[in-house]
């Protein structure tokens, strides 16, 4: 199979991983993993600034906007109202279009409230956004997305921060064989051979923020995220064996003393 | 100015003081917040970053002001 390219709404893009910028124990060592990672997306938050603290750091003086593409997300949004006022004050910050919508209805399993987030996707698609939108993993919510306008689906592995990996491989792969949209799995990673499969099962690109923050080594672990989606996507262009039930020998018996 | 003739606004949840006609430009001046870094609602409506030298304050006016920070 043919690569190719990694394209959202238009705009080709080299890395298929997207970092999460939050959880990182300061601005510095998330620029750090960020570089090292390669990821030209990342996500970010909408958060009052802190008044009383005037000289705080700021997240856009260690990632410069013009070099890495922001993508604003919803986060601690639970109804289309907050997502999209959220994402209007993030388009006032620098023009922002391409944001990323999540929109939460568990506070505990952080999975997506569907019905607000297709809500969410006809409303900013109609105000001109581009929506990538984090979902769950169910191919009929999909598909409704895709009409509502969505410019990529983004299902979760399992839940956000959790670690626990792709739990529904199925759902995924009958994902990516209905939509030609950017299938990227957002959420739920826990290590490298996660991402991985996802790549393996078809998916566009990955995005991680907690395995990655949250690692003993959070450098390394940006490093091992980056080989592993670049893996995956070779191992799924490749064309894989037909798994068998029994062996098959890879030396000829032929010519054996 | 005597406090009595000082406004009460609210800025990112947090009660602040102001003289009459204090300029939404002046807040910001005065708060040492970069531009071209935030965004600004006033009672719950986006401010054009370009008019804000021509908005002036009232009392018991919301505002707030975000920018972005870290997240997933």
């Amino acid at each position: 199979m043919i690569d190719k390219k990694f394209k959202i709404a238009n705009k080709i893009f080299k890395s298929r991983l997207i970092v999460g910028t939050g959880k990182y124990k300061s601005f510095s060592e998330c620029a750090k993993a960020i570089k090292t990672s390669g990821a030209d997306i990342v996500t970010v938050a909408v958060r009052r600034v802190n008044i009383s603290n005037k000289n705080k750091a700021r997240l856009m003086d260690y990632i410069d906007p013009k070099k890495i593409t922001y993508l604003p997300n919803t986060a601690g949004c639970f109804t289309a109202e907050d997502a999209i006022r959220t994402l209007r004050l993030a388009r006032e910050i620098g023009g922002w279009k391409l944001v990323k919508l999540e929109v939460l209805g568990d506070k505990r399993n952080l999975f997506p409230e569907m019905i607000e987030t297709l809500r969410s996707t006809e409303l900013l698609t109609k105000e001109g956004f581009k929506v990538m939108v984090y979902c769950n993993d169910d191919p009929l919510m999909a598909k409704r997305l895709e009409n509502a306008g969505a410019v990529a689906i983004m299902p979760l592995a399992a839940p956000i921060g959790s670690g626990l990996g792709i739990q529904n491989k199925v759902n995924i792969k009958i994902i990516r064989k209905q939509t030609k949209l950017p299938l990227i799995i957002d959420a739920g990673i826990g290590q490298a051979s996660d991402a991985s499969i996802a790549m393996e099962l078809g998916c566009d690109g990955v995005l991680i923020n907690t395995a990655i923050a949250k690692a003993k080594k959070p450098i390394q672990m940006a490093e091992a995220m980056k080989l592993a989606v670049i893996s995956g996507r070779k191992s799924y262009l490749s064309g894989r064996i037909n798994p068998n039930l029994f062996g098959s020998a890879s030396t000829t018996n032929k010519g054996i003393i | 100015m005597n406090i009595k003739n000082k406004i009460k606004i609210t800025v990112n949840g947090k009660q602040m003081q102001i003289i009459p006609k204090f300029t939404l430009k002046s807040l910001i001046t005065k708060l040492k917040m970069p531009l071209n870094k935030i965004a600004i609602e006033l009672n719950k409506k986006i401010i054009d970053k370009n008019r804000i030298s021509k908005i002036r304050l009232k009392k018991d006016d919301k505002i707030e002001i975000v920018h972005f920070i870290g997240g997933g």
